[in-house]
């Protein structure tokens, strides 16, 4: 696999010359933190960031997107006829994705990409999209990356791998496409032989301070972990607000929404959140899920038992941290994984981490 | 506030061993810098979890809604004006409650903690005037009173207004604070710039409704948000339905404010809407000298008619 050296003096010539061939994507300071965002003409991607605040999904998986469109208007001959709306499929660019955030591409995709039933909307922004990951060397005190099945150099999900090395850049390119955009943007010399990267990986990977266990969830029966007393303090603080599933990298689900507005209607898909009452609501009123120590038990029933058991590819989870460090009332998912992991009399595991 | 933690479990201790509630509402430590979390004690053994702090800004009223159990509640000043609030709209009842006060000195800001200290936050201690930041390249030390929560920064009701037990001496009360500056700021603009204001405040929100969840007011069986015959605004991130899910909240706590900041310091993105909030908070005391929460004897201003109200919208 060919590692590259881009020197920094020649980054800014380089994100010129892919302007004209891919739209661009990438952190950009705000007010107070990072987000992932289009970069018009001439902007440069600012790599000196921790984390974002949101994830990186909705590159692949917007917010809110409109599916179709339609007229009410009976004078029309389409009218009440639903009519794809014209999405733009171009190649794009993204860069700065976090390893982490590109494991949970991989992870979503397990969902949106399947024998059965394949997502276009998901499937052909995914296409369409080269992930150039920057690897973390400063990562936060909230990461658990190294026992959430990826880390800081970790290159699953994504084309290109680069890590910051002083006065360069080091692109390891992982696939064609990641192979197509250097050339794109004139970036070729060789880093030659080298286990610089190696090194800086390993570096990293030990400034991960935090970590779960999970090696004792697939074992564990899911009506007793479903049943279990804990799940009352571990929901009492919650608000039901959608903080944790909508900073989430790896949360996937969405609500389907007609609007209309006047004659003209659009169907559209949104973000939605388990944490919401009304997610589960059936159109009888009935709600199977009407309390919040349910919802709450959902979320991180999925995340850490149902999505192990059924895909046995380890947690839902890719150690980002986020939900840490935005839920309003600190709820943990360490401490909700530690409690799940290590519940009942049967986990020899948890007796030899005490 | 040193000693208040110790008091504090001096308190549920002894009102969970006598029998006089069946559960003490808290805070525990958090899992983070300047985060706690919302607890729940109800036997005597636990209550070595409970704890005090200068990051105890979610209002613990919000955990009270429609409960059965005899509950003693920590409550500061702003939390207990909304437990009057919410005794005043039936949403608990006096009688079930045995209100623990701490007369407060403040919380302090943690998204304002984080944008100066350099690089992540790693610990937060604090003595009675002091809060000292570690981060991993050192320390640093800020004065309490300059890094306050914007809402306490402006608080003139320190002391819990109802209480049953008082864990310190009441403090003293703020005196000649401008609590409205900042409104009277946007007040003074022209529409168009009011508009341009308001859009920008309101462009990053995800729409997690962590602002309306965490403010004790909300507690409507189902939210007009979430209403769906009718449905009254759409889902998306359309900027028209932010600005009417965030206009319409605002308008539902009229008169029912206490500006305890709980909504602004639960926001994942850093949006004051205290801001729409306090523009009605300030109207209420303007217009009919009311402050919610004050008192359990009198009924909210929009809640009476007096014939001395001011009609001069009426035109």
């Amino acid at each position: 696999m060919k590692v590259i050296k881009i020197d920094k003096k020649d980054w800014a010539k380089g994100i010129k010359a892919l302007h004209k061939a891919y739209g661009l994507i990438g952190p950009v300071k705000e007010k107070e933190y990072f987000t992932f965002q289009v970069l018009s003409g001439g902007t440069i991607p600012d790599l000196e960031f921790r984390n974002t605040r949101l994830s990186p999904k909705a590159v692949v998986f917007p917010q809110s997107e409109d599916m179709f469109e339609y007229s009410l208007d009976d004078s029309r001959e389409d009218h009440h006829l639903l009519k794809e709306v014209e999405k733009d499929y171009s190649p794009r660019v993204v860069f700065g994705i976090r390893p982490c955030d590109a494991k949970a591409l991989e992870l979503v995709k397990m969902n949106f990409d399947t024998d059965e039933y394949k997502d276009p909307y998901w499937l052909n922004l995914y296409e369409a999209t080269t992930f150039v990951g920057m690897a973390c060397d400063s990562p936060c005190s909230t990461c658990f990356c190294t026992t959430a099945g990826t880390g800081p150099y970790h290159e699953e999900g994504l084309d290109v791998l680069m890590a910051d090395n002083g006065d360069s850049y080091l692109a390891k390119l992982l696939t064609d496409k990641g192979e197509k955009l250097a050339t794109s943007a004139g970036w070729a010399d060789s880093a030659g032989k080298s286990d610089v990267l190696a090194a800086k990986k390993t570096a990293a990977e030990a400034k991960i301070v935090s970590t779960v266990s999970t090696e004792a969830l697939s074992g564990k029966d899911a009506l007793e972990l479903y049943n279990a007393d804990f799940w009352e303090d571990v929901s009492f603080a919650c608000i039901n607000c959608g903080t944790c599933t909508y900073v989430c990298p790896t949360c996937w689900c969405f609500d389907i929404q007609d609007e209309v507005h006047g004659k003209s209607g659009k169907r559209m898909r949104t973000w939605d959140s388990c944490m919401f009452p009304i997610f589960t609501v059936h159109t009888t009123g009935h709600n199977p899920r009407a309390t919040k120590l349910q919802r709450v038990r959902q979320r991180f029933m999925h995340k850490l038992k149902y999505f192990v058991d059924k895909y046995d590819k380890g947690i839902m989870c890719v150690g980002c941290g986020r939900c840490v460090r935005q839920c309003p009332v600190n709820i943990d998912i360490r401490r909700v994984c530690e409690t799940m992991n290590s519940f009942g009399s049967d986990n020899t595991c948890a007796v030899q981490s005490s | 506030m040193s000693g208040y933690t110790d008091k504090i479990r001096e308190i549920s201790q002894r009102l969970l061993k006598d029998c006089s509630v069946e559960m003490i509402i808290g805070f525990r430590k958090g899992t983070q810098p300047m985060m706690n979390e919302p607890f729940v004690v109800r036997s005597a053994e636990d209550v070595d979890q409970l704890i005090w702090d200068s990051n105890c800004g979610i209002n613990l009223t919000n955990y009270l809604t429609n409960r059965t159990e005899k509950i003693g509640i920590i409550a500061k000043g702003c939390d207990s004006r909304n437990i009057v609030t919410h005794i005043l709209e039936n949403k608990i009842k006096r009688d079930q409650l045995v209100i623990i006060g701490v007369p407060c000195r403040g919380m302090i800001d943690r998204r304002r903690i984080a944008m100066l200290a350099e690089g992540e936050v790693l610990a937060v201690t604090e003595t009675d005037d002091a809060i000292v930041v570690k981060t991993g390249t050192g320390e640093n030390e800020y004065k309490k009173s300059d890094v306050l929560q914007q809402n306490c920064k402006v608080c003139v009701h320190r002391n819990p207004v109802i209480h049953d037990e008082l864990v310190a001496e009441p403090v003293e009360e703020q005196q000649d604070i401008d609590r409205y500056a900042d409104v009277r700021d946007i007040e003074a603009r022209k529409p168009e710039e009011k508009w341009a204001f308001f859009d920008e405040l309101l462009a990053p929100c995800i729409r997690c409704y962590a602002c309306k969840n965490a403010c004790p007011l909300c507690y409507c069986p189902t939210c007009f948000v979430d209403e769906a015959k009718p449905q009254w605004l759409g889902k998306s991130q359309d900027p028209m339905d932010i600005r009417t899910f965030h206009f319409l909240r605002a308008y539902h706590c009229a008169g029912r404010c206490t500006d305890c900041g709980a909504c602004e310091r639960a926001c994942p993105v850093g949006i004051n809407m205290r801001l729409l909030t306090k523009k009605l908070e300030k109207d209420c005391l303007d217009q009919y000298g009311w402050e919610a929460g004050m008192s359990l004897d009198s009924r909210p201003a929009l809640d009476i008619y007096r014939p001395d109200d001011p009609e001069a919208f009426i035109k």
